[in-house]
């Protein structure tokens, strides 16, 4: 053997092993990539598609027909849109109304059973949702609340509370007490030492929970369909009633509309939830 | 207690929960004074500060500020301000927010504020500082931001929480020194918490030392320093020697008898001596003499000897300072000259330097500390 060739075998090997390294983790990561933009990706061709069949890969049209469609005065995806956001927007100050006050007292006093209290606001999520609902819109039909704006916001809370709720109380306890005694100490009152000091202190955290309670009324579907349908019509309602009727289009096109504040308030999230509020969360 | 006195604590007992941390505390403090009260973590001091600004309420007990009494009153209805050991400011608003907060509050206008504002900078060294947020400002300047926020609204009284625990060695010097300066000038009553010593002595009209809860005792600084009350007092103001020795006493006089560790001595001291028995020596390591063995003594029976051997000596700056092991103990002596390691010596500690008090059974015998910031007693109250 000459000199050359010995010494360009090892080499190979080397690149073999280079390919066993990386192809799983090649594959891996393309997978994952698929499962998380697969789906988006086929949503948007939908969203842009005018005739697309089986066994077809690709749309046969491209056209924007059936974004006229959704924004037609018929086609009832403003008026959704609207009901979906000033639902979400009562949602958000209901939930606070709630949650300021409540994680304020979680935080501060020294509440026997504290761990129990917090956890009483996840028992809406921790019971499955249907049973829970339909018991809800029974009760509602009763006192006339189904079919309500109110009604629905009423659910919306107290599926968002718990958000609300342990945000809020992480966001005060990060609040250091002796920040407030100082301005007790000079003079202000309790509620007038909490606006000056405490609020404005414990605003990013309280932020970070509307938007969350937000996307929650935003994304909400169950509740929304046993105590609103069909006299209240949010953003889900439709997509789902486009999706379950095959109009693929108008269910893509409607998911876009839902993903925009969705994906925009991820971003403020992020700017507003620092971590040192994060890792009070639950404590 | 006086009757003259501005604000008045009677009988202050308070606690967590089942703890108590304050009992039966009496203060009575004058208009314009400046009073420390000292002690180890733990003591209470800094209960006994926030239940005088409100902060807790106590389980017994009353604080009257004049002739009103205070003890139920919410903090912003005392006439108090405090500065915090963490200073407390408020992160969201600027330095001059910070200062102009209590004005505020009180209605003051927007002019008249600026202007108290812009006094407050110029007494405390801070212009061209009053735009920016507590983040951007050095601890120095942070410390003077919180004085100034509780010395702008003019209160009654100001409350001091370890205000200079947080500053370099250094700047604490000065510091101490100024705002005992402002105090005198402003002729605001303020109480001091600290833990520093020396820190109490330079600034405080009268010192409350704190043990336990419990006074220990009260008095001028140079009265605590040369006159401990009790053994506790004597270790907490730098007497940390320790001997053991057995005397008899009557009146004014103790007669110590002669030991392996000691020579005889007869003794006159300026105040009452404690009972005859086992008693407790304490010195500081300053003010003795200290001589080889085999020296002859000029004269004795008016000052303990103790009999010990050098183990090692060390400068510190001033004086050489000698750890002399006297039988299970050692003490720390400081002398003009060095002897070298394994001399025998004599200590003599004259009876100015000396504090005698009863032996009590809690305080372990024989084990006085080696080190000036180790004692024996602050460890066991901070464990």
């Amino acid at each position: 053997m000459s000199a050359p060739s010995a010494s360009l075998a090892p080499r190979r090997d080397l690149e073999l092993s280079n390919l066993i390294w990386w192809l799983p983790r090649a594959a891996i990561l393309g997978g994952l990539a698929f499962v998380i933009f697969g789906p988006l990706v086929n949503m948007l061709i939908w969203t842009v598609a005018e005739r697309w069949y089986f066994p077809h890969t690709l749309p046969l049209d491209y056209g924007f027909s059936y974004w006229g469609r959704v924004f037609a005065p018929r086609g009832n995806a403003v008026q959704s849109l609207v009901a979906s956001i000033s639902i979400a927007f009562f949602t958000v100050a209901g939930s606070l109304a709630l949650a300021i006050p409540a994680g304020y007292a979680l935080a501060r006093l020294k509440l026997p059973l504290r761990g129990l209290i917090l956890l009483a606001f996840l028992l809406p999520q921790a019971f499955p949702n249907l049973p829970v609902y339909v018991n809800i819109a029974r009760l509602f039909y009763e006192i006339r609340l189904n079919g309500t704006v109110l009604g629905v916001v009423l659910v919306h809370v107290t599926h968002g509370l718990v958000y609300a709720v342990w945000i809020a109380a992480a966001a005060f306890s990060a609040v250091d007490r002796d920040l407030e005694l100082a301005a007790r100490n000079l003079g202000a009152s309790g509620l007038k030492a909490f606006v000056d000091v405490t609020l404005p202190l414990a605003a990013p955290g309280l932020m970070a929970s509307a938007i969350f309670v937000f996307l929650e009324s935003l994304d909400e579907f169950t509740g929304s369909y046993f105590v609103g349908a069909p006299d209240v019509t949010t953003l889900p309602l439709l997509l789902y009633s486009a999706g379950s009727g095959g109009n693929y289009q108008i269910a893509s096109i409607t998911a876009l509309l839902l993903l925009v504040p969705s994906i925009a308030f991820m971003l403020v999230v992020e700017k507003f939830l620092r971590a040192d509020v994060l890792a009070k969360v639950g404590q | 207690m006086s009757a003259d006195a501005y604000l008045n604590l009677q009988k202050i007992s308070a606690g967590y929960g089942r703890t108590q941390v304050l009992q039966d505390i009496d203060l009575a403090i004058g208009k314009g004074e400046f009073v420390a009260l000292l002690g180890a973590s733990g003591c209470g001091k800094t209960t006994l500060l926030r239940t005088i600004a409100g902060f807790a309420l106590p389980s017994a007990g009353s604080v009257r500020v004049g002739d009103r009494d205070v003890t139920r009153l919410p903090p912003d209805k005392r006439g108090m301000a405090m500065v915090f050991q963490s200073y407390a400011l408020w992160p969201h608003m600027t330095a001059a927010r910070n200062i102009g907060y209590g004005l505020r509050l009180k209605g003051w206008r927007r002019e008249a504020i600026a202007t108290r504002v812009a006094e407050m900078e110029a007494l405390l060294g801070l212009g061209g500082l009053s735009g920016r947020k507590p983040s951007e400002l050095s601890g120095g300047q942070r410390q003077r931001v919180a004085l100034g926020r509780a010395l702008a609204v003019d209160p009654d009284i100001l409350l001091l929480d370890e205000p200079l625990s947080n500053l370099d060695a250094r700047i604490r010097l000065t510091v101490r020194h100024e705002i005992r300066a402002l105090q005198q000038r402003l002729g605001i009553t303020t109480i001091h918490v600290t833990h520093d010593r020396e820190e109490a002595m330079v600034m405080a009209d009268r010192i409350v030392i704190l043990d336990k809860g419990r006074i220990a005792q009260l008095g001028t600084p140079e009265a605590i320093y040369t006159r401990p009350a009790s053994a506790f007092v004597a270790a907490f103001m730098g007497a940390e020697n320790v001997v053991h020795l057995d005397g008899a006493c009557s009146g004014h006089r103790v007669d110590i008898a002669p030991g392996p560790l000691n020579k005889a001595a007869s003794l006159t001291l300026d105040r009452p001596a404690p009972p005859s028995g086992k008693l407790e020596a304490r010195f500081r390591s300053e003010r003795l003499q200290l001589r080889r063995l085999a020296a002859p003594s000029s004269d004795t029976g008016t000052a303990i000897e103790l009999i010990g051997r050098v183990e090692a000596v060390v400068y510190p700056g001033g004086e050489w300072r000698h750890t002399v092991r006297i039988g299970e103990s050692s003490v720390l002596v400081d002398g003009p000259e060095a002897l070298p390691p394994d001399t025998d010596v004599i200590v003599r500690v004259p009876t100015t330097s000396l504090f005698l008090f009863a032996a009590s059974a809690a305080l372990p015998i024989g084990s006085p500390s080696a080190a000036d910031d180790r004692s024996p007693v602050r460890d066991r109250l901070t464990a």
